[in-house]
C-alpha cells in the first residue's frame, strides 16, 4: 500500500495527479485526509529549494570509542562521516563519478600526464582563520606520503616523486603517467589542514562547512555550521550536525522509525523491504563498486591449477546468492573488481553463467585427487559470508567439487585469514576508477594483492592505461585486463552489494551515490531537514 | 584488634592480591590473541611499512614484561595513560563512561532490588496459590528471554508504537536529569526484568527455609499474623542470602550490561571495554579489567560484611 501512495506522491510531484485526487485515492487505501496531505508537504518540501537551520542526524555503524579524527587514520564510516563535515579535499568524485574541482579551482596536465598543475582556489579560510595557499596543500600531501606516516593514503602517494608550492599553484610530478591522478586528489585522507596538520591531525581544522561541537567517540560526534563558509550553496545546510554510534542494525532501524534520527547507513537486506513500508521514511539503495568475493591464492595448490578456479567459477550460482544473501539489494558479479559504477567500463564482456555442466568438465581437466577444498569463512569477511559459502558449497557438490567450511572467529580475521590463508571469504569497498582498484590489489608489487595475481603483462597494460589520455584506448586496455583477470584470476566475485540507506520524509537533498554509503558519507553536509 | 576488623582486613588484603592476578591474567589474555594493536588499528588496509611505523610509534617493539610492569607503575600512581588507538586520556575517558555505567545500574537497582523483596515476600505470604505463582512465571518467563530480545520487543512496542519513551540511550552532561531518565526508560526495564527473577526467587527461598524452623512454629502457634511473622522472625535471619544474591546482581548491573549497551548505544563501560579488546588496546582493556574486578570483589566484600554483622554466631565468635 505504501508503494503506491509514495508512487503517487512523486505523481502529485510532477503534476501528473492533482492534489485532490491524491487526497481520494489514499482515502480508498485507508489514509485520512490530515495524513494524505501531509505526506504530500513532505515530499513536497523535499523537492523545493535548500532549507536553513535544524539539526541533521545520522544513525551509522562503523564507529568505535577508538576513533579519532585524523584524517590520516580514518578507515571505518563514521570517521569518515566526522572528517567531511570538517575536512575537504582538492577534488571530489560526483555521484555521476566524474570529478569536480573542489579546493582546486584548475586542474591541468603535461602531454604525458607525469605532471600535475592543482591551481588553488584564492580566499578560502580555514576554521581557525587561516586563509589556505598552496604551502598548506603540500604540506598535508608531504604528511601523507611520509614514509613513516601510517596514513591509508600511502600506497596511492607512492608514484609521486616530487611536489612543490608555487604561488597559487600545487604542482606534482609523478614517476609514470597516471591520467587519474584529480581522482586520486579526491581520496577521504587527504583533507588539506593547515601546515598539513602535523602538529595536531585531529584537531579537526580544515576549509569544511562545519567545525566541532564535541566528540565523543564510540557515542556521537556533534558539529556547529561555520559563518564564513567559502561554498554554502552546495554544503552545510542545517545549524548542527550529529553522528550517533549505532553499531547494532536493529537499534540503527528503531532510532529511525521512532524519529531520533533523520537517516542510517547500512540498512539489513532482510528488513530492507520490510522497512520500507513505513510511512514516515524510504529506504534508499545505491548500486555501488563494493564487492563480496571468494578469493584464491594462484600461486598455492589446488588453486594453481585454472581449470580447477574454472570449475568454481562456474559453480557458483551468482543469481541465488544475490536472491538470499543481499534479498535483492545487488547485482551479480562477473569474476573481475569493476562493474557499471565505474567509468570506462566495458558493458560488452559476456556475464559468466551459472553451469554444472560446465564446472564438472573443467573440474575433471583440472585432475584434482578429490581431496576437500577447504574454504574458510567469517561473517565478519562480510554480512552473510557464512551463509553464502554454505550455498557455494551447496552449488560445488552439485558439481562433484567437494568445498569444505572452516568457520573462522571475526576476530583477528583480517590478520590471521585474509591474504594469509589460500583461499577464504573477503570484502572489497572498490575505488573511484578502474587504476585505482587494480593497482591496490592486481598489480604484481601491490601490498593487497590477495589473489597473488602477479602478470608482467597485466603490469605493463595497467601502466599503459594509466598514461593514456584518450579515453577510448584506455577503455579497450580496461576491458582486455578485465577479461584477463575474469577468465584466469583468482577472484571468485560472485555479487556487488547495494549501499542501503534509510532516509526519513523530511530530509530533503537526498541523492543516490554510489561511490559511499549514505551518499559517500556526505549526507550530512548535503541534505537538509526540511521542518527546520 | 577486634575479630571483625581482622576478618575485613583479610578480605581487602586477599581482594588486591586478586586484583593483582586479574591484571595478570587480562595482559597474558590479550596478548595471545591473534593480532595486535596495531594490525587491528589499520585493519584490512594494513601494509607491511605501515604496521612496522605504528609498533614503534605505540613502543610495541618492547617485551610484554617491561610493557606490563610500566603500565602497573603508572597505574599505582594514578596515571592510566593514554589509549594506544586514539591518544586520548584514559582516566577521563573511563571516567565519563564509570559515570554512566553507575548511572544506569543505580536506577535499575533503586527499582529492581525493592521490587524483587517485596515480591519475594508476597510470594511468600501467598505460598503456591495464584500470586505466587503468577509472580513465579512472569519473572521467570523474563529471566529466560535473552536480553537483547527483551530489548527489542520494548523497542518496538514504547518507542516505536507508543512513542513514549526514546530507543537510543545515549546521554551527556548537557541533560537534565528529567531527559537522562527518559533517555535510560527502556534498558532500566530490561535490566529489572533480567535481574528480577534471581532476587525474587533467592528471597522466597530463603524466607521459606527460615520458616520451616522451629521458632517459627512457634510465633504461628502463638497466634501471630502471618506478615508479622515474616517481618519480624524470617527476613532478618534471611538476609545473609538475599544480601549475597542482590550483590550478584548488582555486580552484573555493573559488569555485565554489554549487550544492553550495544542494543541502546548507551555509552557505558562495556561498549568501552569491547570496542578496546577488539583493538587490542591493552592499557584501557586493563584499566576497564581491574575496575570490573574491583566491582566484583568489593560488592562481595560488602556482602559478606552484611552476612557476618547480621549472623549472631560471627558476630560474637567464641
Amino acid at each position: 500500500m505504501n508503494e503506491q501512495l509514495k508512487h503517487m506522491t512523486g505523481q502529485v510531484a510532477k503534476g501528473l495527479m492533482t492534489r485532490r485526487e491524491f487526497v481520494g485515492r489514499a482515502a480508498a487505501l485507508g489514509v485520512t485526509a490530515a495524513v494524505a496531505n501531509s505526506m504530500l508537504a513532505d515530499r513536497a518540501a523535499a523537492q523545493d529549494a535548500p532549507k536553513r537551520g535544524g539539526t541533521i542526524k545520522l544513525g551509522s555503524s562503523g564507529g568505535e570509542s577508538t576513533n579519532t579524527m585524523d584524517p590520516a587514520l580514518t578507515a571505518s564510516e563514521v570517521p569518515l562521516s566526522n572528517i567531511r563535515h570538517w575536512g575537504e579535499t582538492l577534488t571530489e568524485v560526483n555521484p555521476d563519478g566524474s570529478v569536480e574541482n573542489w579546493l582546486a579551482e584548475s586542474v591541468e596536465a603535461s602531454a604525458d600526464a607525469k605532471t600535475w598543475t592543482f591551481k588553488i582556489r584564492q580566499g578560502i579560510e580555514f576554521s581557525n582563520g587561516k586563509t589556505m595557499t598552496s604551502e598548506d596543500v603540500l604540506k598535508t600531501m608531504q604528511r601523507h606520503s611520509d614514509e613513516k606516516s601510517q596514513s591509508g593514503a600511502l600506497g596511492i602517494m607512492r608514484g609521486i616523486v616530487d611536489m612543490k608550492a608555487d604561488g597559487d599553484n600545487f604542482i606534482v610530478e609523478l614517476d609514470t603517467p597516471n591520467a587519474d591522478l584529480p581522482y586520486l586528489m579526491a581520496d577521504y585522507h587527504l583533507m588539506i589542514q593547515p601546515d598539513g596538520g602535523i602538529d595536531d591531525p585531529a584537531a579537526g581544522i580544515g576549509t569544511g562547512a562545519y567545525t566541532i561541537e564535541f566528540d565523543e567517540p564510540g557515542v556521537r560526534h556533534g558539529f556547529k555550521i561555520r559563518d564564513n563558509y567559502w561554498n554554502p550553496d552546495k554544503r552545510g545546510f542545517a545549524e548542527f550536525s550529529e553522528v550517533l554510534v549505532l553499531n547494532d542494525a536493529t537499534a540503527r532501524t528503531a532510532a529511525l522509525q521512532s524519529g531520533q534520527v533523520h537517516l542510517i547507513n547500512r540498512v539489513d537486506p532482510k528488513v530492507a523491504s520490510l522497512l520500507d513500508r513505513a510511512p514516515n521514511l524510504t529506504v534508499e539503495s545505491a548500486s555501488g563498486r563494493g564487492h563480496y568475493v571468494f578469493i584464491a591464492h594462484i600461486d598455492t595448490a589446488p588453486f594453481d591449477n585454472n581449470d580447477l578456479r574454472l570449475a568454481l567459477k562456474y559453480a557458483i550460482n551468482r543469481e541465488e546468492m544475490v536472491d538470499k544473501i543481499l534479498r535483492g539489494y545487488g547485482s551479480v558479479g562477473n569474476d573481475m573488481p569493476i562493474n557499471e559504477s565505474y567509468p570506462l567500463f566495458d558493458e560488452s564482456i559476456p556475464q559468466r553463467e551459472h553451469s554444472i555442466e560446465k564446472a564438472k568438465e573443467h573440474y575433471a581437466k583440472s585432475g584434482h585427487d578429490g581431496s576437500p577444498i577447504i574454504l574458510r569463512v567469517a561473517d565478519g569477511a562480510f554480512p552473510g559470508a557464512v551463509d553464502a559459502a554454505a550455498l557455494f558449497q551447496q552449488s560445488a557438490e552439485a558439481a562433484g567439487i567437494p568445498l569444505e567450511i572452516k568457520r573462522e572467529p571475526n576476530d583477528g580475521y583480517w590478520s590471521e585469514v585474509w591474504n594469509v590463508q589460500p583461499f577464504c571469504a573477503s570484502y572489497w569497498g572498490g575505488r573511484p576508477v578502474q587504476d585505482q582498484m587494480y593497482s591496490t590489489a592486481y598489480l604484481s608489487t601491490a601490498d593487497w594483492n590477495d589473489t597473488r595475481w602477479k602478470k608482467p603483462e597485466f603490469d605493463a597494460m595497467l601502466l599503459e592505461a594509466r598514461g593514456e589520455l584518450d579515453t577510448a584506448k584506455r577503455k579497450e586496455i580496461y576491458s582486455e585486463m578485465g577479461q584477463m583477470l575474469r577468465d584466469q584470476g583468482g577472484l571468485i566475485l560472485p555479487m556487488f552489494n547495494d549501499f542501503i540507506s534509510g532516509v526519513a520524509n523530511n530530509v530533503g537533498g537526498w541523492e543516490t551515490d554510489p561511490n559511499g554509503e549514505v551518499m559517500n558519507n556526505k549526507a550530512n553536509i548535503k541534505c537538509w531537514v526540511t521542518d527546520a | 584488634m577486634h575479630p571483625i576488623l581482622t576478618l575485613i582486613a583479610q578480605r581487602l588484603a586477599l581482594g588486591i592480591l586478586l586484583l593483582f592476578a586479574a591484571s595478570i591474567l587480562i595482559f597474558a589474555g590479550t596478548s595471545i590473541l591473534p593480532g595486535d594493536v596495531a594490525q587491528s588499528i589499520l585493519g584490512q588496509s594494513a601494509t607491511p611499512e605501515a604496521l612496522a611505523n605504528l609498533r614503534a610509534e605505540l613502543g610495541m617493539n618492547e617485551p610484554a614484561l617491561s610493557r606490563y610492569f610500566s603500565w602497573l607503575g603508572g597505574f599505582l600512581q594514578g596515571d592510566l595513560g593514554t589509549a594506544l588507538t586514539n591518544g586520548r586520556d584514559i582516566a577521563e575517558s573511563l571516567g565519563g563512561r564509570l559515570k554512566n555505567t553507575l548511572f544506569l545500574a543505580f536506577w535499575a537497582a533503586a527499582i529492581s532490588v525493592p521490587l524483587a523483596i517485596f515480591l519475594g515476600l508476597l510470594a511468600v505470604r501467598f505460598k503456591d496459590r495464584w500470586p505466587d505463582k503468577l509472580i513465579s512465571g512472569i519473572t521467570l518467563t523474563t529471566i529466560s528471554i535473552p536480553e537483547f530480545m527483551i530489548g527489542y520487543v520494548l523497542i518496538y512496542w514504547i518507542s516505536i508504537q507508543l512513542g513514549w519513551f526514546s530507543s537510543v540511550a545515549i546521554i551527556n552532561d548537557g541533560m537534565t536529569l528529567g531527559q537522562k531518565l527518559n533517555a535510560i526508560a527502556i534498558p532500566v526495564m530490561v535490566l529489572t526484568l533480567v535481574v528480577l527473577a534471581h532476587m525474587m526467587r533467592m528471597t522466597r527461598a530463603a524466607i521459606l527455609n527460615v520458616m520451616q524452623s522451629a521458632y517459627i512454629e512457634t510465633a504461628e502457634l502463638k497466634g501471630m499474623r502471618m506478615l508479622t511473622i515474616i517481618r519480624r522472625h524470617a527476613f532478618p535471619n534471611a538476609i545473609a542470602p538475599i544480601v549475597n544474591v542482590v550483590m550478584l546482581n548488582l555486580a552484573y548491573l555493573v559488569v555485565g550490561v554489554v549487550v544492553v549497551e550495544v542494543v541502546f548505544a548507551y555509552p557505558g563501560m562495556g561498549q568501552y571495554l569491547v570496542d578496546h579488546v577488539s583493538k587490542r588496546d591493552v592499557p584501557v582493556v586493563q584499566a576497564c579489567g581491574l575496575i570490573f574486578a574491583a566491582v566484583y570483589i568489593g560488592l562481595n566484600l560488602v556482602a559478606d560484611i552484611v552476612s557476618i554483622l547480621a549472623n549472631p554466631r560471627l558476630r560474637h565468635p567464641k
